[in-house]
C-alpha cells in the first residue's frame, strides 16, 4: 500500500493532486464526473473583496497546445462567497482552499481575514500574480520588495496556511519565492498563466478583449518544470507545482523536480475526470518503482555526474 | 446527470459543407432537454487542444443515439465530421439549459434557424410536436446547398425558407420572409449566425413576441467553470454554457 498522503506545514493532503484556481470552479461543476473527496484539494475561483464582473467577452482563445484567458477575476466578492458558497461546499472532505485576490494591500488583508474565519478552509492561495486586471495583484508578485509587503501584511491577520501563487512573468522567479519564503509564507504554487496574445489575421483583430492574456496547458509545461526545480532549490517551504498538468507523468515530473504536491488546471476542461486519474496514475507508479510514500518523489530526479 | 462517456458512430450523410453524424451509446442516454450542447473532444493535438461544443440535433431514447450536425469550419470540425463509422467520439453531455417548451398547447409558434442554426431546432420541434403544438420551421441559407435536412423538418412541421441567392424558397433573408406579414406569432426560437439572431430578436422586440435565442459564444471548460464564455446580460455576465445557450431577449443587452 503506497501512502499517499502529503504535510505541508499545517495542511494535510490526502494526495498530491489538487486543482487549480478558475479551472475548476467551486468543484461543485465537477461533482457529476469524480468524487470530489478523492482529491487533495479544490483551489476555488480566485476572489476578491468586492463583486468584480471581469473583462469583456471574448475573453478565450485556443492557441497551439493550450489556450489563452482574459477571464479578469470574475467574481460575486468575498462575502457572496462566504454567505451563499462556503454553506454548499464547506463539507466536501477534502482541502476547500480559497484562492484570495486584490489590487490593494487592504483589499488583501481583508478577505484574508475574512477567510480566516471559516472554520473548514484550511489554507489560502494568495494570488499575486494575474495577468489579466489591471492591479490583479501582478504589480505586488512582479517584485521581491511588492511580495513581501502583500505576504507580510497578509500572515499578520491570516494564522493558517498561507500559500503564495508566483507569477512566471518575471526574470527570476526563485527570488520571489525566496522573498515570500521570508515574509511568512507556508508554501509557494506556480506557475500563474504566462501573458501572452493571439490575433486574428484574415479580421486584423486581437483574439481577446484585453488583447493580452494568460497562457495556460500543455505548451507552457516546460517552462513551469524548469522554474518549479529553480523554486525548489532556492526555498525550504513547500513548492505546489502546476502548469500544463495533464497526465500522472506530468504530475510526477512535477514532484521528480520538487514539488510537493501539483495543481491541474486547463486539463481538467479536456478531461473533467483527469484529476481522480492523475492521483491514481501517481499511485501506480510509485509501486511501479518501490516508492512507499508519495512524497518521497518530492526532488527525486537523478542527475547522474 | 452529466457524463463523459463514448459514443459510436453508426450512421453518417455528408454535404459540402456539413455532415450528419448518429451516435449512439453503450449505456442508456442521459435526459436531454432540446436546446441542450454537447461537448466532443476532438484530440488533444496542437491545433485542437480544447473540446467542441456541438448542438444536440436528435436524440432517440430507444436507441440510445444522439444525433449531431457539424458544420465544417476548422480543424476541430473537421476531424469530427471525418469520423468513420465504427470509429468513437468522446463526448461530455448532456450540458446547457436547453429551450422553454410552453406550458399550455395554445399559440402560433415559430423556429428561425439559419446555417447549422437548424440543428437544435429539430429536436425542439419534435418536443413541442409531443406537447401538442405545431412547430412551424423557418430556415434560411445562403444558397439552396446549405438547407440540410428538409425532408426531416417537413416530417414534424411546416417548413419556410429563404435563401440569399433565391435558388430555394424566398430570397432574402429569414426576417424578410413574407410569413412575418402574413401570420401572427406568440413564441420565437431562433438559433444561428449573431447578426441573423439580433434581427430575429429585433422582430420579436418591435411585434412584442416572446423570443429565445440559442447562443454560441466561444468556450472552455462547457460546465460553468471557466467564466470564459460570458454574455453580458441585464444581470451582468453570465456563462452561455451554464445559464445559456438559450436564453429569453428579455435577459440580453442586444
Amino acid at each position: 500500500m503506497v501512502n499517499e498522503t502529503i504535510q505541508l506545514k499545517g495542511l494535510t493532503l490526502k494526495n498530491p493532486v489538487m486543482t487549480a484556481s478558475g479551472t475548476f470552479g467551486y468543484g461543485e461543476e465537477y461533482a457529476d464526473f469524480i468524487d470530489l473527496t478523492k482529491i487533495g484539494g479544490i483551489l476555488v475561483k480566485g476572489t476578491t473583496l468586492n463583486h468584480r464582473e471581469g473583462n469583456p467577452y471574448p475573453r478565450m482563445a485556443e492557441t497551439p497546445s493550450g489556450m489563452l484567458n482574459a477571464v479578469g477575476l470574475q467574481n460575486k466578492g468575498i462575502d457572496y462567497f462566504i454567505e451563499t458558497i462556503y454553506p454548499r461546499i464547506k463539507d466536501i472532505d477534502t482541502n476547500i482552499i480559497v484562492n484570495v485576490s486584490g489590487s490593494t494591500i487592504e483589499d488583501y488583508c481583508a478577505v484574508a481575514e475574512k477567510v480566516n474565519a471559516l472554520e473548514n478552509i484550511p489554507a489560502i492561495e494568495l494570488n499575486v500574480s494575474c495577468p489579466n486586471v489591471k492591479q490583479g495583484g501582478m504589480a505586488f508578485g512582479v517584485t521581491c520588495a511588492g511580495i513581501e509587503q502583500v505576504v507580510t501584511a497578509v500572515r499578520k491577520v491570516y494564522d493558517k496556511h498561507l500559500m503564495v501563487k508566483l507569477s512566471p512573468n518575471v526574470t527570476n522567479i526563485a527570488e520571489l519565492a525566496m522573498s515570500a519564503e521570508t515574509s511568512g509564507a507556508d508554501s509557494v504554487s506556480l506557475i500563474n498563466t504566462m501573458l501572452g496574445m493571439a490575433i486574428d489575421a484574415e479580421t486584423r483583430r486581437p483574439k481577446l478583449s484585453t488583447i493580452t492574456g494568460g497562457l495556460s496547458g500543455a505548451c507552457v509545461k516546460p517552462v513551469a518544470l524548469r522554474m518549479v526545480w529553480q523554486v525548489s532549490k532556492a526555498v525550504k517551504i513547500p513548492v505546489i507545482g502546476l502548469g500544463g498538468i495533464s497526465s500522472a507523468t506530468d504530475a510526477i515530473e512535477f514532484m521528480l523536480a520538487g514539488a510537493s504536491a501539483i495543481e491541474i488546471g486547463t486539463a481538467n476542461f479536456i478531461d473533467p475526470a483527469i484529476t481522480v486519474k492523475v492521483a491514481q496514475g501517481i499511485v501506480e507508479y510509485c509501486e511501479r518503482h518501490g516508492f512507499k510514500n508519495v512524497s518521497d518523489l518530492t526532488g527525486a530526479m537523478v542527475v547522474d555526474n | 446527470m452529466k457524463k463523459i462517456t463514448d459514443f459510436r458512430l453508426i450512421e453518417k450523410k455528408e454535404w459540402a459543407k456539413s455532415t450528419f453524424l448518429l451516435l449512439q451509446c453503450d449505456e442508456p442516454l442521459e435526459e436531454i432537454k432540446a436546446g441542450q450542447f454537447v461537448q466532443v473532444r476532438v484530440d488533444d493535438a496542437q491545433h485542437t487542444y480544447l473540446r467542441r461544443p456541438i448542438s444536440i440535433h436528435d436524440v432517440d431514447y430507444q436507441n440510445r443515439t444522439i444525433t449531431l450536425l457539424v458544420q465544417r469550419v476548422g480543424e476541430g470540425t473537421n476531424k469530427m465530421s471525418d469520423t468513420e463509422i465504427g470509429d468513437t467520439l468522446n463526448i461530455i453531455y448532456p450540458l446547457g439549459n436547453g429551450f422553454t417548451i410552453p406550458e399550455n398547447n395554445e399559440g402560433n409558434v415559430i423556429l428561425v434557424g439559419g446555417g447549422i442554426g437548424i440543428a437544435p431546432l429539430y429536436y425542439l420541434g419534435k418536443m413541442l410536436k409531443e406537447k401538442g403544438i405545431e412547430p412551424q420551421f423557418l430556415l434560411g441559407g445562403r444558397s439552396k446547398s446549405d438547407l440540410i435536412m428538409l425532408e426531416e423538418f417537413e416530417s414534424v412541421g411546416k417548413v419556410y425558407i429563404t435563401t440569399n441567392d433565391g435558388s430555394l424558397g424566398e430570397a432574402g433573408f429569414v426576417t424578410q420572409h413574407s410569413i412575418w406579414k402574413e401570420k401572427q406569432f406568440d413564441m420565437i426560437y431562433t438559433c444561428g449566425p449573431k447578426p441573423m439572431m439580433m434581427a430575429v430578436t429585433k422582430i420579436a422586440r418591435e411585434n412584442n413576441i416572446d423570443c429565445e435565442v440559442s447562443l454560441e459564444n466561444l468556450m472552455a471548460c462547457g460546465l460553468g467553470a471557466c467564466l470564459c464564455c460570458v454574455e453580458n446580460t441585464i444581470e451582468g455576465n453570465v456563462c452561455v454554457c451554464k445559464e445559456g445557450p438559450v436564453m429569453n431577449i428579455n435577459k440580453l443587452l442586444w
